[in-house]
């Protein structure tokens, strides 16, 4: 289902718990799934020992991807033209992380309407490790 | 990075899907399934020379029974990776990917740039920008990695 320009309006936020207590095994899912075997996200020995990290944590590509659900779920499927951010701090296991997203315009693009919307994912503590932007074509 | 093969395949996206935690049902229909936002991500899979991968018979940096002492093999391309962070990420989406796309990916590195942080000493920023092509050589993907290097683990971001 695609969003309509009309129902849009700037300023509306949505928010959505986007992970409960992250568990390690999600991580190594991940992992498997992306491709990216880097020790410091799966082998706690290597991240504590090793590396120096308090234990190990989520890939920032998780977090994004965790992030990504909420912006197609209010989008639809198929509609994102642009999606981007900064990993703004570490996200550990036990982590449950919330997604907010504020509608910041609307306007023409490509012969289109599109909208653009501000991304924000934040952990229990309300530290926010995920700050981003989507674009995404909405019907006119 | 450079990737020659890239298979979009409808097994991939839906574990993919799992391992991010989205329950969105396009991602399990064989029919209708299209690629999530961050899916090309994992054209790593299909990097022959990707070093966040144990090669076979080859020394790995994760531990055994204790750590190895094996420091990480050289490799660029942004994203973690032994030292490494991944600072940003950016995607363009010229269309959205579908099971039967195979795309091709080329890297042009960036920007590099120096920066004094609070906690982690000296960062060392580059960027690059990998060109993803479908099977008929159209431009798909655009996406944009910063990676950072630190002096020491940050603990809290870079």
């Amino acid at each position: 289902m695609t969003l309509k320009a009309i129902d849009v309006e700037v300023g509306h936020t949505h928010s959505q718990v986007l992970v409960t207590d992250l568990k390690r095994t999600q991580i190594v899912q991940y992992a498997g799934t992306s491709g990216d075997y880097n020790p410091l996200h799966t082998d706690e020995i290597f991240a504590t020992k090793v590396a120096g990290y308090p234990s190990v944590f989520a890939h920032g590509m998780l977090t994004m991807g965790m992030t990504g659900r909420l912006v197609t779920d209010y989008v639809g499927d198929g509609q994102l033209t642009r999606f981007g951010g900064r990993f703004t701090s570490q996200v550990f296991p036990g982590d449950t992380l919330t997604g907010t997203l504020t509608v910041e315009a609307t306007r023409d693009e490509d012969g289109g309407k599109v909208v653009d919307l501000k991304v924000s994912t934040v952990n229990q503590d309300g530290v926010e490790v995920f700050a981003g932007t989507a674009t995404a074509r909405v019907e006119s | 990075m450079a990737v020659d093969r890239f298979p979009i395949e409808y097994g991939h996206i839906l574990m993919f899907a799992r391992s991010i935690g989205d329950p969105n049902p396009i991602y399990e229909d064989p029919e209708r399934a299209i690629a999530p936002p961050t899916f090309v991500q994992a054209s790593a899979q299909f990097d022959p020379d990707y070093f966040l991968r144990p090669k076979i018979g080859r020394p790995w940096m994760g531990s055994g029974k204790e750590p190895t002492g094996v420091t990480r093999e050289g490799g660029g391309g942004g994203g973690g990776g032994g030292g490494g962070l991944h600072a940003e990420q950016h995607f363009e989406y010229h269309r959205h990917l579908k099971p039967g796309d195979v795309l091709s990916a080329t890297t042009t590195p960036g920007r590099t740039w120096e920066k004094e942080g609070r906690r982690a000493g000296k960062l060392v920023f580059n960027e690059g920008v990998t060109e993803y092509r479908d099977q008929n050589g159209d431009l798909v993907v655009t996406a944009k990695v910063v990676g950072v290097r630190t002096e020491r683990p940050a603990t809290a971001g870079a």
